[in-house]
């Protein structure tokens, strides 16, 4: 039982609901690579995918962990441009609500329109990634990801590297990971570096070397196109250079470190191919850990008050 | 008609003083132990318990009215006005259409006096539409009533054709009031660039955004020869800009407005659209700069910003939630709780920041109690502790990151040239 009635980011969630979270996510793991795709803990309830921007991996991947619970699943894709002039969130909130939706996934550009959601409808929100604020599930599969091949979190150095600015992902995952124990360096070019990071509890690095020295974990992060065009940086080969992995550099990492990533990946910008097809690369696994999470905050937020 | 016993706020001090106002003129001041003798069918009003201001005046109001008469009217806006004890208010052009003519300033005094709330004096665009590529009809609108020009909510981009306003408008008398914002620089920023943009990933802009401008026209005015007034300063460095070029005898002056010295970032923390104003609620080291240019003359006075929405603009997404919080209602409580109460200004200091120094910057009658004067006063409980509901505004705009909070010193009474226009019931 979770003590939220939505999940709208890991800075809200108490230490041990993230751990509650992990612990079912184990399990939903292990039911996956047994194949078991026929649950039901989600029987009768209906999801909905509420996505106001583009998104295949996270979708797919909550909509495949309803449907393997035994949810209903919809999806409504909107157009952002088409809402700000036609139906407001709060209305959508509120017809979803009316059509007895259980649970509202919701990916939205803005920070904090979940949370707007959540106050407004009696369905159970899940951010799927709010602007720049918090992607709490992919956090959470991260962290499934390191629990795997580390078996605790406690003491686990993560080195982030990349677009931390404009990085949900970065953000969910140091609040999370903070509060499970570990510590989290961050290397990134200024101009993608928001001003309060280490105010966080970040350890803002100089150098990628710092940044990756004695790394358990290594993050990298997409970086966007229209960065480049915003002026943040002079080109992708730059960022590659300057700002990039490449499997020279992972050996300021731990031996057995692992590197991830939460996709897709613009090859050669910000991790080589070398890094990302090499044996310390856990990216393909993280998808199949992202269904599990998915599947385990399904379950935990329907769960029944007994 | 007299108002009796109330303590007077006057350029020596607070006395316990009897008013007599006749055809809208402050006609006679006595000592209230003398007392003034009530004419034959005289009325008089006791006001022993309050505490008598020069009326109140509002350089820095969002009327909405023309074309967007569902955020509010001049009708509301006055109420709200003289509600919250002014009785003098400034309205800024960014109505539609804009206040860039004479036709529409002409229109506003008109409807102003139609509704018979407050005075309201409109403030003229600095350029046609507002756009930044022509001046507006400046000589008209003079001739209309306009009081000042001003781009707000916007920064007039060419600095060419700033310096060219600046001076044309010297020739009417005018000054610009200048809304400081780098538009390339804001680039889409909501709110200030610090810890709580960190953490909530809503887009920050950084305190140069603003600075920078107000630096432009600091240099424009000092090159020029001209003065200058600067908008709603938020930053500490702007407020170390003013204080600066004040020094040198740059003929700046500056306001601010309560929420950049009662609230910081903080408030953005829950994503409250009602904490979405522009500029942006800034760090405690900037709350407490606005205070200390209060306090040492930077900044002149106190304006409200008064941005009134309508529900629908604010219950959004943050980022698409409209800029602005309603002010007019709860202005005085908020200057008095935290500059008088919280021991920064006196009394008198106050009356200057929220009477005199408007009246003195757009050379406006008023702002003083003294024989001969307009009987514009607002009487006000100083001991009165109240709490903010956004429900109980007469303004449209219930938009206020206030609600809740509990502030002391209520206006009863506003009396605009020697008619009370608002008596709290």
């Amino acid at each position: 039982m979770l003590k939220h009635k939505d999940i709208l980011g890991l800075y809200d969630l108490e230490r041990e609901e993230i751990e509650e979270i992990l612990s079912l996510a184990h399990r939903m793991k292990d039911r996956l690579r047994a194949g078991d795709k026929h649950g039901t803990e989600l029987e009768g309830k209906s999801v909905t995918t509420l996505f106001y921007e583009n998104s295949t991996r996270t979708r797919t991947s909550f909509e495949y962990a309803a449907k393997f619970l035994g949810a209903h699943t919809v999806s409504v894709s909107v157009a952002t441009s088409s809402v700000r002039k036609g139906e407001t969130l709060v209305d959508t909130g509120k017809t979803l609500d009316a059509l007895r939706c259980d649970v509202i996934v919701i990916r939205h550009p803005v920070g904090g329109a979940p949370a707007l959601l959540a106050k407004t409808v009696g369905a159970h929100v899940i951010n799927a990634g709010d602007g720049m604020n918090e992607h709490p599930s992919q956090a959470l599969l991260d962290m499934l990801t390191m629990e795997e091949k580390f078996g605790s979190i406690g003491g686990l150095k993560v080195a982030i590297l990349g677009d931390i600015l404009h990085s949900r992902v970065a953000r969910s995952n140091l609040y999370g990971l903070k509060k499970l124990g570990a510590s989290v360096s961050v290397y990134a070019p200024r101009t993608l570096l928001p001003p309060a990071f280490s105010e966080l509890g970040a350890t803002v690095c100089s150098s990628r070397e710092e940044a990756l020295d004695g790394a358990d974990v290594v993050m990298g992060l997409r970086i966007q196109l229209e960065r480049q065009k915003a002026g943040n940086f002079p080109s992708l080969g730059e960022y590659a250079k300057y700002y990039g992995l490449d499997e020279a550099l992972l050996k300021y990492a731990k031996k057995g470190a692992i590197v991830t990533h939460p996709g897709p990946v613009n090859r050669g910008v910000e991790l080589t191919s070398g890094v990302i097809d090499g044996p310390q690369s856990a990216i393909e696994e993280q998808v199949t850990s992202g269904l599990a999470v998915r599947m385990a905050m399904l379950t935990l937020l329907t769960e029944e008050t007994l | 008609m007299i108002f009796y016993g109330a303590d007077v706020v006057t350029k020596d001090g607070v006395k316990k003083l009897d008013i007599r106002v006749k055809r809208g003129k402050i006609a006679a001041i006595a000592p209230a132990e003398e007392g003034l003798a009530a004419g034959r069918g005289e009325q008089v009003v006791d006001c022993s318990l309050l505490t008598a201001f020069p009326g109140l005046i509002d350089m820095h109001v969002h009327l909405r009215d023309p074309g967007f008469e569902n955020k509010e009217t001049i009708e509301t806006g006055t109420m709200s006005a003289v509600k919250g004890g002014f009785t003098q208010i400034c309205c800024m052009p960014n109505t539609k259409p804009v206040i860039d003519n004479k036709v529409v300033a002409t229109y506003i005094k008109a409807r102003a006096r139609e509704v018979g709330r407050c005075k309201v004096h409109p403030i003229g665009a600095i350029t046609e539409g507002q756009k930044g590529e022509n001046l507006s009809a400046i000589g008209g609108m003079k001739a209309a009533g306009v009081v000042a020009l001003s781009e707000d909510g916007k920064t007039v981009r060419n600095t060419s054709l700033m310096a060219n306003a600046m001076m044309y408008a010297s020739d009417f008398g005018l000054k610009c009031l200048c809304h400081c914002e780098d538009e390339s620089l804001v680039n889409g920023g909501v709110v200030h660039a610090g810890y709580y943009s960190t953490l909530t990933g809503l887009k920050g802009s950084i305190r140069a955004a603003e600075d920078i401008i107000i630096a432009r026209e600091i240099c424009l005015a000092e090159s020029l020869g001209l003065p200058v007034h600067i908008c709603h300063v938020s930053t500490y460095s702007g407020v170390q800009l003013i204080r600066e070029a004040k020094a040198r005898g740059v003929q700046v002056t500056a306001e601010t407005c309560p929420h950049y010295f009662t609230l910081t970032d903080a408030a953005i923390r829950d994503f409250d659209p009602d904490s979405k104003v522009n500029p942006p609620l800034r760090e405690e080291r900037d709350r407490l700069s606005v205070i200390e240019g209060l306090k040492d003359g930077t900044i002149d006075c106190i304006v409200t910003d008064h941005a009134p929405h309508h529900a629908d603009d604010k219950n959004v997404e943050y980022s698409y939630a409209a800029f602005g919080i309603s002010g007019l209602e709860t202005s005085f409580a908020l200057s008095y709780t935290m500059l008088v109460k919280g021991g920064v200004l006196t009394l008198g200091e106050l009356a200057d920041k929220m009477s005199a120094a408007p009246a003195r910057i757009l050379g406006l009658e008023g702002g003083e109690i003294a024989v001969g004067m307009p009987a514009d006063l607002t009487f006000a409980d100083l001991g009165e502790a109240w709490t903010v509901d956004p429900a109980k505004f007469v303004s449209k705009g219930k938009n206020t990151p206030f609600k809740g909070r509990t502030v002391t010193g209520r206006v009863k009474m506003t009396v605009v040239d020697g008619k009370i226009k608002y008596r709290e019931k």
